[in-house]
């Protein structure tokens, strides 16, 4: 998708990729041939520059065929630069500013309150996103409104656009932050399937709003990319293409 | 027209049409600690389990009602004029952007808001909330106007910014004509064919006043309140383009960008017209009391008075 664009965010997409398989594999309830059920669980994915992650995943649940794969980030196509509600079926916030997804998730999670509903809302954040004020705004109004069914992932992938989150702006012990919020928190292998699957059922199933901080690989699964900040917006050239599909299959 | 009789502030309109709509369970109040002030504390105090408070964080409060929003509810969310700018991205983005329609109401709009200071004072917040695609922008005139109009938002199917006032302005409808207004079409108060005086908000009053005088001096003056400043009445401008020799507008707000711009990009395009355009010049405010203010920056009647005249 990225090499064919020749733009994206390889690195975040394949940082969050496992969560994500996790999670719609085992948590969310959703279905393309009822896509706006209102029962619905939500996804909203804050980082939204991962949209090639939300994409790959949404193929594989029947919302989108491989024609709009193709279409990534060209003219009319319903797979925008950034993940978007508006041109997207089966996507539940249109992203791209950062720090702007957990309070929508909330207010997601405050509609659910109202509703009587009983849905789930998972937000993935990124790690540099935390940098973002609102993030800690949303983070407070969540406890002390004694939020249920509101479940963070943090994609703590330790790089941002330019470099190093801690060169960039050290966030440092992200869990510990959280947790002084009042929130649930679980620190996890955001590569280990098992510790993904674990946790997810773990915040499911805890009251209160809990987040799972990930600690993942910018980048994981193609050797060049991992840990690479070049990796953050770049499309892979044609050999690096080849050879990151060799490393992946 | 009778003598106007005098109401209260536009924010205390905002405040009544809460508790008038608060009938549909879709109605959620969204507060970020100026309940009080923007007077949504009336929802508050009667359904306090669909009042959310988010303390004093409006970036949050905006993207808490894009949320809602997408789950059906229909958010009304309040703060100062001033500090809603502070999320203007957070409306643009997270709220047009998607098309969800949240309702935001910036009280204390305008210099008028007096004694505060030029921190509190917001004269562009029309300006920014109408370059935003697909929102609305409204500015009401007086209390009764504002809660017709607010109330009329239940059923609106676009994102909007409602501008209110904190001070209160004397009462240009009452409970009977109040009823012909409609979102996104200018309410003629006066005909008159010399000159046509388009105001909004706080101004309309002063409008109408200068026109009373103007009429003792020969002039027939239209008054228009334009309480929409997008979508804008541009069949109404057409016609007054065509009908009168010349348009004052007038406006609590800076000159730039905001009703007499949007009047001007409009009527040079298609009737190109004499316009003057009375509002804050392009400079920020300071303490003082609101009559002393807008006389400071020229917005007075007879500032109005002078600018119609020398159109005819």
């Amino acid at each position: 998708m990225v090499h064919k664009a020749g733009a994206g965010h390889p690195g975040g997409s394949l940082s969050a990729i496992d969560l994500l398989v996790g999670l719609y594999s085992t948590q969310m309830s959703v279905s393309p041939d009822d896509a706006n059920n209102a029962d619905r669980d939500r996804f909203v994915m804050s980082k939204g520059h991962a949209s090639p992650a939300v994409y790959s995943i949404l193929h594989e649940m029947g919302f989108l065929v491989k024609s709009d794969l193709d279409g990534f980030r060209t003219m009319g196509s319903v797979c925008q630069g950034h993940v978007d509600m508006k041109w997207t079926n089966g996507v539940d916030f249109s992203a791209g500013s950062l720090g702007m997804g957990l309070s929508f998730g909330l207010g997601c999670a405050f509609a659910a309150r109202l509703n009587e509903q009983d849905f789930h809302t998972w937000v993935m954040i990124g790690d540099g996103e935390t940098q973002e004020g609102q993030i800690w705004e949303a983070f407070m109004a969540a406890s002390y409104h004694d939020i249920q069914n509101l479940h963070v992932i943090v994609d703590r992938n330790r790089i941002q656009n330019d470099d190093f989150v801690d060169v960039q702006m050290e966030i440092g012990d992200i869990a510990s932050k959280i947790s002084s919020f009042g929130w649930s928190v679980k620190e996890i292998d955001g590569h280990d399937m098992e510790h993904v699957v674990d946790a997810l059922s773990w915040a499911a199933n805890t009251p209160g709003p809990n987040a799972i901080v990930a600690h993942t690989v910018k980048g994981k699964g193609v050797s060049f990319m991992e840990d690479n900040p070049a990796f953050h917006g770049k499309a892979p050239t044609d050999e690096e293409l080849s050879q990151a599909l060799e490393e992946l299959a | 027209m009778s003598a106007p009789s005098t109401g209260g502030a536009s924010r205390d309109g905002y405040g009544a049409a809460l508790l008038d709509i608060a009938s549909d369970p879709r109605v959620v109040v969204l507060e970020a600690d100026l309940g009080k002030s923007t007077k949504s504390c009336l929802f508050r105090e009667e359904y306090p389990e669909r009042t959310i408070s988010l303390g004093i964080a409006e970036q949050n409060m905006m993207l808490v009602a894009a949320g809602l929003a997408s789950c059906g509810k229909v958010p009304f969310a309040s703060t100062f004029a001033i500090f809603s700018e502070r999320a203007f991205e957070q409306v643009r983005n997270g709220i047009a952007r998607p098309g969800l329609t949240v309702h935001i109401c910036g009280s204390h709009g305008g210099i008028h808001t007096g004694t505060d200071g030029s921190s509190a004072q917001s004269i562009e917040d029309l300006a920014l909330y109408r370059t935003i695609p697909g929102m609305t922008v409204m500015h009401p005139c007086d209390d009764l106007s504002a809660r017709h109009l607010t109330a009329a938002l239940l059923n609106h199917d676009s994102p909007s910014y409602t501008r209110t006032a904190r001070n209160k302005t004397p009462r240009m409808y009452d409970d009977e004509t109040v009823n012909s207004l409609e979102i996104g079409k200018g309410s003629v108060l006066r005909s008159g064919s010399n000159v046509a005086i388009i105001a909004n908000g706080v101004m309309v009053h002063k409008a109408m006043s200068a026109a009373e005088e103007l009429s003792t001096r020969g002039i027939d003056a239209t008054v228009v309140d334009m309480h929409t400043l997008k979508p804008l009445d541009t069949e109404l401008l057409d016609r007054l383009a065509i009908e009168c020799s010349g348009i004052v507008t007038v406006e609590d707000h800076s000159v730039i960008a905001g009703l007499g711009s949007s009047v001007a990009e409009h009527l040079s395009q298609t009737n190109p017209t004499k316009i003057k355009m009375l509002g804050v010049q392009d400079h920020f405010g300071e303490s003082g009391g609101s009559e002393e203010l807008l006389e400071k920056v020229g917005l007075t009647r007879e500032a109005i008075i002078a600018a119609s005249e020398s159109l005819v």
